[in-house]
């Protein structure tokens, strides 16, 4: 897959469904059937605002879309630097995608810098928009080119448009009272207007969007419009582009209902409050500031009226540790942060296995060990999630798929923490997070019964016929205890983290005591109601691949270009890490082979190949990026004919 | 003390959403079925009789009464309080208790430490439940000492103790909990001793009626493994220059009829005990718990010497009214509530730019 797929060129004599600026049609209009386009500048530049943005346009125009954003750790590197580089990908189509793109089609360079850390990636062939305006000798000198690259002959086979997008955006503001300095901040909405003329994008989503955003400052919302036009204009208008193009609403590639696009983010948030509302509870979140989970946080702080209470804690252990105090007193408690997070809480998340209570500990992981890789993608922390805790104490854990995904994904860790009493991983990851897609909005009804019965007298009776509370009188399906909360009389008992005796709650030193609770704790966390593994094998293929997490796009994109080359191949993916699904051991046996590609270094191989002495294959990458379909569908050919 | 609030729970703010006691408690109301199991003559049992007899005081729904404890000798409380209770992980009580409380208003919720699981593991969360003020009342059972773990020296031990980890003398300087309490902007500090029951019921009658964190450092005698730490506050001819009462409103004299006092040093503005004579009587300091500086509680709180502990203060340090926590919490969600209408799941999720695929 290297350049766009056009089709015969069509006049754009159709209405285009929610656009508001159209083309005058003076110019060749091809079709295409899908797209990827990157936009890369300084971390300065507005690179993810101006991705957000034109990914907002093609949502509300009806295209499947899949974004990947990808920025460094430092807020502000030094400016014309490689290391400072911001980009954003967007892989949008007229039918259903799965991942933001191997290779860009189009990348939007905003300076020299932005230009060499991505050209590696662009096939020859595609379109590149560099702003000449930064492709100054110093410039140049700063990321190492010894030569103009737009001079020397290294751009040959490449599409190339020479723009001075910081010139003409000024230019295109000198009637506004703006300083030069202030005036080339809006250049990024110029590069956005040129942009979305090339591609057809409705323009009144941006226009809005600016206006809100600079409600307090319309002089500034004015400019930003203004350069947003001049764009627009500047593709109209000079012979530099002489062709747009259509990319076609996806409008066979969903079922029927109302969409809106959302990060992952954003997605577990609004899971989380739809949980807490199934299950009739309040919503409590500590947490502690740590990338790429604290958009969460921010998320939630912003929706107290649904009876939400945020807690910024002085830690990632007291975030745990309130979400626990709360999850005591009969709220949903959740814990959002990342991997090193997760380290500073495991003595809490033995507690709550020890405590025998609801909560949610959600991991957006990102590349380790240690600080690692803070703003990238890695899939490392399985591991942690199901042994990083002294004695044994076992948690559930699940992996939402996608973006969209991560909101279902929510509602399943709830349902599982409340029923069994336990606290639950969630695995979601960086890609995940801050990457988006269409997502189909559920009709609330749609979704499912979270509700919980507090314990509301006594559970037990004595020899003597006495009625009385016990807090570790399990019930006999799920094994959970009751959860009685504070202010409920007659129901007054101490819990804690030493052994309890079996029943009663009391401290419990006994030997056979201990071997009975150790194991009846991991009994409730295997007997779990998990959903059978589904298997996609239309053609009975001898090879399985088999993945969890946010490697389903990837996955699911390899599998389909494997099959589309005549290519037998067999695909699951797993949703709960533990436990397993109870038919992922027949599952296995039926394949003479089985690959798993992680972003780490084969963990859920390990547990596959110590549950089910399976010859399970690994497949690698932990680059802090996720896999691309290309590279996947080789490694996966290999496997089938290996 | 000057100020008492024994008319009950109805008038005691901090307390007004506490559901009250249907009938009459007695102690014995809140002794649970558990065996004590402290060592014999450690000063936690004193500390257990002095709460489980104040509680009926208030008049709380036990099962609106719970105390979270940490690790540590004095963590086991909780399995002794026939309430609601959590004996959870070393250092984090304050956190975990703070998760509770700030999400039920209708609670009543206590903390039960040490010297080492406050100050030493789980220091941060202590100043920062302090700096919150999150409607907590904190028992601070401070022995100098590590006592579960049978005998190390702990962050309120004197320099140069001699214990297992330390056979050649501690090095660290010791923390004054009180000082450290004032200097994380704590409410309510106040310092008592595991022996004198009526100061302490005194002082967990004003802590209970605090709206806000209050720190209780409660020195407590550990028999085992530092057995009379604190004698010099509790041997009656000592603790005439030991130990300064504190009371709210009066001249702050003690020793032997009273004849001595504290005085500020005009040159430097800190405290310095004098005797009191005719002519300095005047300038004796007058204690005021409420002043809104925490400069004065501050200058108290370092008059104890922290190896003879001669010129300790005892009673309560500080205590004034700072917005709390939880209530301001419940407040945004009221607000929230006034300002954007109560929240409504189908709105929330279809919000933003939408697009609808008719099938």
């Amino acid at each position: 897959m290297t350049s766009q797929v056009s089709r015969t060129a069509e006049q754009a004599d159709e209405a285009v469904v929610g656009e508001q600026r159209k083309p005058t049609g003076a110019k060749d209009v091809r079709r295409l059937d899908r797209v990827i386009i990157r936009f890369a500048g300084d971390s300065g530049d507005g690179m993810q605002l101006t991705g957000d943005r034109f990914t907002s346009e093609t949502a509300s125009f009806g295209n499947d879309l899949s974004t990947l954003p990808n920025f460094p750790a430092e807020i502000r590197a030094p400016a014309g630097t490689l290391p400072g580089v911001s980009s954003f990908q967007l892989h949008f189509a007229d039918h259903d995608i799965l991942t933001p793109g191997d290779a860009p089609n189009v990348l939007v360079a905003m300076n020299p810098a932005a230009l060499k850390a991505n050209i590696a990636d662009v096939p020859r062939g595609a379109e590149i928009i560099v702003n000449t305006d930064e492709f100054t000798k110093r410039a140049l000198q700063k990321v190492g080119y010894a030569a103009s690259p737009l001079e020397d002959g290294s751009l040959d086979g490449y599409s190339l448009h020479e723009v001075p997008l910081t010139t003409l955006t000024v230019e295109a503001l000198k009637e506004f009272d703006l300083s030069r300095k202030e005036a080339e901040r809006s250049k990024n909405m110029f590069a956005l207007g040129l942009l979305s003329w090339m591609y057809h994008r409705p323009t009144e989503g941006t226009e809005k969007f600016l206006r809100t955003k600079f409600a307090k400052k319309p002089e500034i919302a004015e400019a930003n419009l203004a350069a947003f036009r001049a764009g627009w204009n500047f593709g109209e208008t000079t012979e530099d582009f002489a062709v747009s193009y259509e990319v076609a609403p996806a409008a066979t590639a969903f079922p029927p209902g109302l969409y809106r696009n959302i990060s992952g983010n954003l997605a577990l948030a609004y899971g989380l409050i739809a949980a807490a509302r199934q299950a009739d509870l309040p919503l409590f979140l500590g947490s502690y500031p740590i990338t790429p989970a604290s958009d969460i946080l921010h998320e939630l702080s912003r929706h107290k009226n649904f009876g939400v209470r945020t807690f910024q804690a002085e830690d990632e252990i007291a975030g745990i540790g309130a979400a626990l105090g709360a999850a005591f007193g009969g709220s949903l408690g959740v814990t959002t942060t990342s991997g090193p997070g997760v380290a500073l809480k495991s003595e809490t998340i033995g507690l709550a296995v020890s405590l025998e209570l609801p909560l949610l500990v959600i991991d957006i992981q990102r590349g380790g060990p240690s600080t690692g890789l803070p703003t990238k993608t890695e899939q490392a922390d399985l591991l942690q999630a199901m042994f990083g805790r002294n004695g044994e104490a076992p948690v559930p854990v699940i992996a939402p798929r996608t973006p969209a995904d991560c909101f279902e994904a929510a509602l399943e860790a709830a349902r599982i923490a409340l029923t069994y009493r336990t606290p639950v991983f969630l695995l979601s990851d960086g890609y995940l997070a801050n990457g988006s897609e269409p997502w189909r909005i559920p009709e609330t009804d749609e979704l499912p019964d979270l509700t919980v019965q507090f314990a509301q007298g006594p559970n037990h009776t004595l020899d003597d016929g006495t009625e009385v509370f016990w807090p570790y009188k399990r019930d006999p399906q799920t094994l959970a205890r009751p959860w009685a909360i504070p202010g409920t009389p007659g129901l007054e008992h101490r819990i804690g983290g030493i052994e309890k005796e079996d029943g009663t709650g009391n401290i419990s030193y006994s030997p056979a005591n201990h071997d009975f609770m150790v194991r009846t704790r991991q009994a409730k966390i295997d007997g779990i109601d998990v959903p059978d593994l589904e298997v996609d094998d239309p053609h009975g293929a001898s090879t399985l691949v088999l993945g969890w997490g946010s490697t389903y796009g990837p996955i699911t994109a390899a599998v389909r270009r494997l099959r589309g080359a005549g290519e037998a191949i067999a695909q699951a993916h797993l949703r709960h890490l533990n436990p397993f699904p109870k038919n992922l051991g027949a599952v296995l046996k039926r394949y003479d082979k089985v690959v798993i590609p992680e972003m780490n270094l084969g963990q859920l191989a390990t547990l596959v190949r110590a549950k089910y002495l399976v010859d399970a294959h690994s497949y690698n990458q932990v680059n802090g990026m996720p896999f691309k379909a290309e590279q996947l569908a080789t490694a996966l050919k290999e496997a089938i004919d290996g | 003390m000057a100020e008492t609030s024994t008319e009950g729970t109805d008038t005691i703010e901090a307390l007004s959403l506490v559901p009250k006691a249907e009938g009459r408690q007695s102690m014995k109301d809140f002794k649970s079925d558990q065996e004590v199991r402290w060592c014999p003559g450690c000063g936690d049992y004193a500390i257990l009789a002095a709460v489980q007899g104040f509680m009926p005081e208030l008049g709380l729904a036990k099962e609106n009464v719970v105390f979270v404890s940490g690790i540590g000798c004095s963590s086991r409380f909780p399995y002794y309080m026939n309430t609601y209770g959590m004996h959870s992980i070393h250092g984090r009580a304050p956190a975990i208790a703070t998760g509770l409380a700030s999400s039920r208003r209708d609670l009543s919720v206590w903390v039960v430490t040490g010297d080492g699981d406050a100050l030493s593991i789980g220091g941060n969360h202590l100043i920062h439940a302090l700096r919150r003020n999150v409607n907590l009342k904190i028992l601070l059972f401070n022995n100098r000492i590590y006592g579960l773990t049978k005998g190390q020296y702990s962050p309120t031990s004197e320099v140069g103790k001699i214990t297992k980890s330390t056979p050649m003398g501690s090095l660290d300087a010791p923390f004054n909990p009180v000082s450290l309490a004032i200097g994380a902007e704590a409410s309510f500090v106040a310092r008592t001793i595991d022996s004198d029951r009526k100061h302490l019921t005194e002082v967990l009658r004003q802590a209970a009626a605090h709206p806000g964190t209050a720190l209780i450092e409660i020195y407590q005698n550990c028999n085992i493994f530092n057995d009379g730490a604190f004698e010099a506050l509790k041997d009656r001819q000592q603790a005439e220059e030991a130990v300064i009462r504190l009371e709210h409103g009066k001249p702050i004299r003690f020793g032997a009829d009273g004849s001595r006092g504290v005085v500020r040093d005009v040159a430097t503005g800190d405290l310095k005990v004098v005797t009191v004579t005719p002519e300095n009587e005047s300038q004796i300091l007058v204690h005021d718990a409420h002043a809104a500086s925490p400069t004065t509680a501050f200058a108290l709180s370092r008059l104890a010497d922290p190896d003879t502990l001669h010129h300790t203060p005892i009673g309560i340090l500080r205590s004034v009214d700072r917005p709390v926590y939880d209530t301001q919490m419940s407040d945004q969600l009221d607000t929230a509530i006034e300002q954007n209408g109560k929240g409504e799941l189908a709105a929330l999720l279809a919000g933003g730019d939408t697009w609808t695929v008719v099938g």
